[in-house]
């Protein structure tokens, strides 16, 4: 051992440098291990938008597509069917979509762009099975006086015609509504809103 | 143990010089991978003649048109000829069993292929087709003898032929192989011919390594942090080991 | 707070007092010189390898339908895919560059030699559990030289005589390398060899931390209990562990900070070349990354040329050489026993070639060139004169042990210091 006395300030001085810059080092080695978790530039591109043609979809039915591999619901509801949402507001968590489960534009009673139709991604917000959708008052089992609604088989969920939830279910939030706009009256681009793509 | 390092640093150049080795002189192919416009001539050329029997299925078109600077609309008009989603695989409809009672054998998928043969040899290969009455497709190869496949880019340089000269070789006149000339009826000039195969290997190259220039761009960061890095390490040994000796 | 949880969990588990045992005060010569950075840069290259072998798992498909196509998904598909494939690649590469400068160190510093001896052999058997674990790495990415190196290596078992046929039959699971065989080496290679690898080298560091570290005088820093005055020994802190039962001499560094900062300083050196292949040449020219490895494999069509991967070409080479195939696969699985023996081949009592003969310095030397040849040899396509240029090497190869066994007993060596100079 020299007899230089040790100096000590450089030495905490180079340590803390040292450590700070082998730490960005460790943080940058990280980066390829973190960014490699994430959708592959493959699983995006079969992730993109998706066009629906609602030409031939009656009046009551349902149309079921693919979107980032998640079912999506396009239904043609009926003028009684529009009617009846105002009808249970009473028994529902948000009837006013207050949570953030839907674009603007769709934050409405009707929960769509246009009354007629309505889009929701078909999983539900409880632990994501994906509802039945129940009509001709077959709902009614499960609410009474509601004819038709959607019911989560797994915990038993229940949702109106507008992808609200019930009081008293497990579910806690309102079923999403995608972002999409009409490229035309029978075409529906989903998975981004008008403007945004 | 420096003469080891000498021994070494003698050896090492032979192991690299000995790697080589192919008995056809092969043209250099001066390609830039940075060069988007030659990259994209190189594609169209690709997807036009050589896409009909050989894949790339292992890319994406979306992904050759991000790389190439080309709208995924105008691509998917323009270079996708088989009415396939932008976001596909690369991939053509000729059944594998057919095509290999064609050709013999069936074309090989072509993603890799620059990093198999080299940008040299694709580049030298696509050059030097030449009339050959014998063979199937009434043409062969110089750097690839009795290859299967026939010169679709005929159309492009018309047709070749091997061209001799007279030569004086050891005090005896000798016909002596020269190298390959079209005869015209290509629509495309010796020299454009070779440009549009010069960009058709640089695509190819691209497509063997699509991430090169990223990695490259990403590669001389790392090496500066390495090097920062090592100054700090460096100092801070130096510091503790002065009350060492 | 902070100290009152430490001491919650050290009175559990001796986690502190190990870390200071092994990793903090563990007396290390002071003279060790760059050579010795080697053991801790291959520790690096096996947690890269792990590591980044994890990531890989998550993307590869080990079928033979599949894994080809599988590592190309992994290259343009993934988000830094190529990144994390090329960390793996360029260090199985890297394994073996630090593994072969850490197993020659042990040979001109005579580290294998008393008390040392399991130490080495600890060694040698991650070195063989590294070779099997980086072939059947190689055979996973489906290309042709996977395919068809798998066929050759495979077929060494079928030289063992009588079952010989049914043993290669029984490794591949079908009657050639096939997607069976893909799939159990797979298995072996993400799980089982791996698992062996860090359990010896756990077992490789235990040893070298109960004889402790040679060094490059091959002078002993332990010394008997009660034989050093109080001003010879050490003036750093080491563990009780050490001191309770030898006197340490005053040559000694602490491993933390000293060794390890001298480690890190080797360590970027390491990384700058590691990184500079990584992101700009990934092929290496062909020796990390074969050409024909990047056609999927072909089980109709064999390369024009087949050579293992640089690391084993030495061994390869001394296969070749022999004109018998049993006695091939003899011949080279003596050449890496012979290493093994080298403890009890080397009859020397001097550890160092700085105090041992000239013509021990020379055969160490030449034991190198002629390794290094025969890589050459075995790495490059097959021409007449190399036959028999392989054959002077293997005999080469040899004769160090024959050599090192004769003139061992009775070398005429130089004093050793009292002291590490």
């Amino acid at each position: 051992m020299s007899n230089a006395p040790v100096d000590n300030s450089r030495r905490r001085f180079l340590t803390i440098a040292t450590s700070v810059v082998g730490g960005v080092g460790v943080v940058g080695v990280a980066v390829p291990f973190i960014a490699s978790w994430n959708p592959s530039a493959k699983a995006k591109a079969a992730g993109a938008d998706v066009e629906v043609d609602i030409s031939k979809v009656e009046p009551g039915q349902m149309l079921r597509v693919e979107w980032r591999s998640k079912p999506v619901w396009v239904v043609r509801r009926t003028p009684e069917t529009l009617e009846a949402l105002a009808g249970h507001e009473e028994q529902l968590k948000d009837p006013n979509s207050e949570e953030p489960q839907q674009p603007e534009f769709a934050q409405n009673r009707y929960r769509s762009l246009k009354e007629e139709y309505l889009v929701l991604v078909g999983i539900c917000t409880h632990l994501g099975c994906s509802p039945q959708h129940l009509k001709d008052g077959a709902f009614e089992e499960q609410v009474e006086g509601v004819p038709e609604g959607f019911f989560c088989p797994c915990h038993g969920s229940k949702f109106d015609m507008a992808g609200r939830v019930f009081e008293g279910v497990p579910a806690p939030l309102n079923l999403v509504v995608p972002p999409y706009y009409y490229i035309d009256d029978n075409t529906l681009l989903i998975g981004s809103a008008e403007g945004a793509a | 143990m420096k003469k080891l390092v000498v021994l070494l640093s003698f050896l090492l150049p032979s192991l690299v010089m000995a790697a080589g080795g192919s008995k056809f002189p092969l043209d250099h192919a001066d390609i830039d991978r940075t060069d988007q416009a030659s990259l994209q001539s190189g594609a169209k050329v690709f997807m036009n003649y050589c896409m009909g029997c050989h894949q790339t299925q292992y890319q994406r078109y979306q992904r050759t048109f991000e790389d190439l600077g080309i709208p995924l609309e105008m691509g998917q008009a323009n270079l996708q000829f088989t009415g396939e989603k932008v976001g596909d695989y690369m991939k053509n409809a000729m059944p594998k069993e057919s095509a290999a009672k064609w050709f013999g054998a069936a074309p090989p998928d072509l993603t890799l292929v620059a990093r198999v043969r080299g940008a040299d040899w694709l580049y030298t290969y696509l050059r030097t087709f030449y009339v050959d009455e014998s063979r199937p497709f009434g043409v062969n190869n110089k750097v690839f003898p009795d290859v299967g496949m026939p010169h679709v880019l005929q159309e492009l340089q018309g047709i070749p032929r091997e061209t001799h000269e007279e030569r004086m070789i050891d005090g005896e006149m000798k016909s002596q192989y020269v190298g390959i000339k079209s005869d015209g009826s290509g629509t495309l000039s010796p020299e454009e011919y070779d440009k549009a195969v010069l960009d058709l290997v640089n695509y190819l190259v691209y497509l063997g390594e699509p991430s090169r220039l990223q990695a490259e761009s990403m590669g001389r960061w790392v090496l500066v942090f390495v090097l920062v890095l090592f100054v700090f390490v460096y100092l801070l040994k130096k510091e503790y080991w002065r009350d060492v000796h | 707070m902070w100290k009152n949880l430490l001491d919650w969990i050290e009175y559990r588990i001796p986690m502190m007092r190990v870390a200071k045992m092994h990793a903090i005060e563990y007396p290390a010569p002071k003279n060790m010189n760059f050579w010795y950075v080697f053991g801790f840069l291959a520790t690096i290259v096996l947690v890269n390898q792990i590591v980044t072998g994890i990531w890989l798992t998550m993307s590869f498909e080990p079928s033979a339908e599949r894994a080809f196509a599988s590592v190309e998904y992994i290259m343009r598909e993934v988000d830094y895919g190529w990144v994390l494939r090329y960390m793996h690649s360029t260090g199985a590469s890297a394994f073996f560059i630090v593994v072969y400068l850490h197993m020659f160190r042990g040979m001109i510093y005579g580290s294998y030699q008393k008390p040392r001896e399991l130490l080495w052999l600890f060694g040698m058997f991650i070195y063989l559990a590294l070779m099997a674990e980086a072939f059947m790495g190689y055979v996973l990415p489906w290309g042709q030289m996977s395919y068809w190196g798998a066929q050759v290596i495979v077929s060494l078992f079928g030289a063992i005589p009588v079952i010989g046929e049914d043993l290669t039959v029984w490794i591949q699971g079908d009657y050639v390398i096939s997607g069976a065989t893909l799939n159990r080496f797979f298995a072996l290679h993400v799980i089982a060899l791996p698992l062996v690898i860090v359990i010896l080298v756990f077992l490789h560091i235990v040893a070298l931390h109960e004889v402790g570290s040679n060094n490059p005088d091959g002078v002993e820093v332990k010394r008997k209990k009660g034989s050093l005055k109080e001003e010879e020994k050490s003036k750093f802190k080491m563990h009780e562990y050490y001191t309770s039962k030898y006197d340490i001499i005053d040559d000694v560094v602490p491993f933390f900070p000293h060794i390890v900062l001298k480690d890190l300083v080797a360590f970027c050196v390491f990384l700058l070349a590691f990184c500079y292949i990584l992101f700009f040449k990934p092929e290496m020219g062909g020796y990390f990354l074969e050409a024909p490895n990047f056609e999927i494999a072909n089980p109709l069509k064999t390369p024009e040329h087949i050579f293992p991967v640089w690391y084993f070409t030495p061994f390869y080479a001394i296969l070749k050489a022999v004109p018998d195939k049993l006695f091939g696969v003899i011949a080279m699985f003596a050449a890496i026993i012979m290493l093994a023996l080298l403890p009890w081949v080397d009859r020397g009592k001097v550890k160092s070639w700085r105090y041992r003969s000239g013509i021990h310095k020379y055969n160490l030397l030449m034991f190198a060139v002629v390794f290094v040849f025969l890589g050459y040899l075995g790495g490059t396509p097959q021409e007449p004169w190399k036959v028999i240029a392989s054959q002077i090497g293997t005999f080469l190869y040899f004769a160090f042990f024959g050599l090192l066994w004769l003139y061992s007993k009775n070398e005429k060596t130089k004093p050793l210091p009292e002291r590490i100079g």
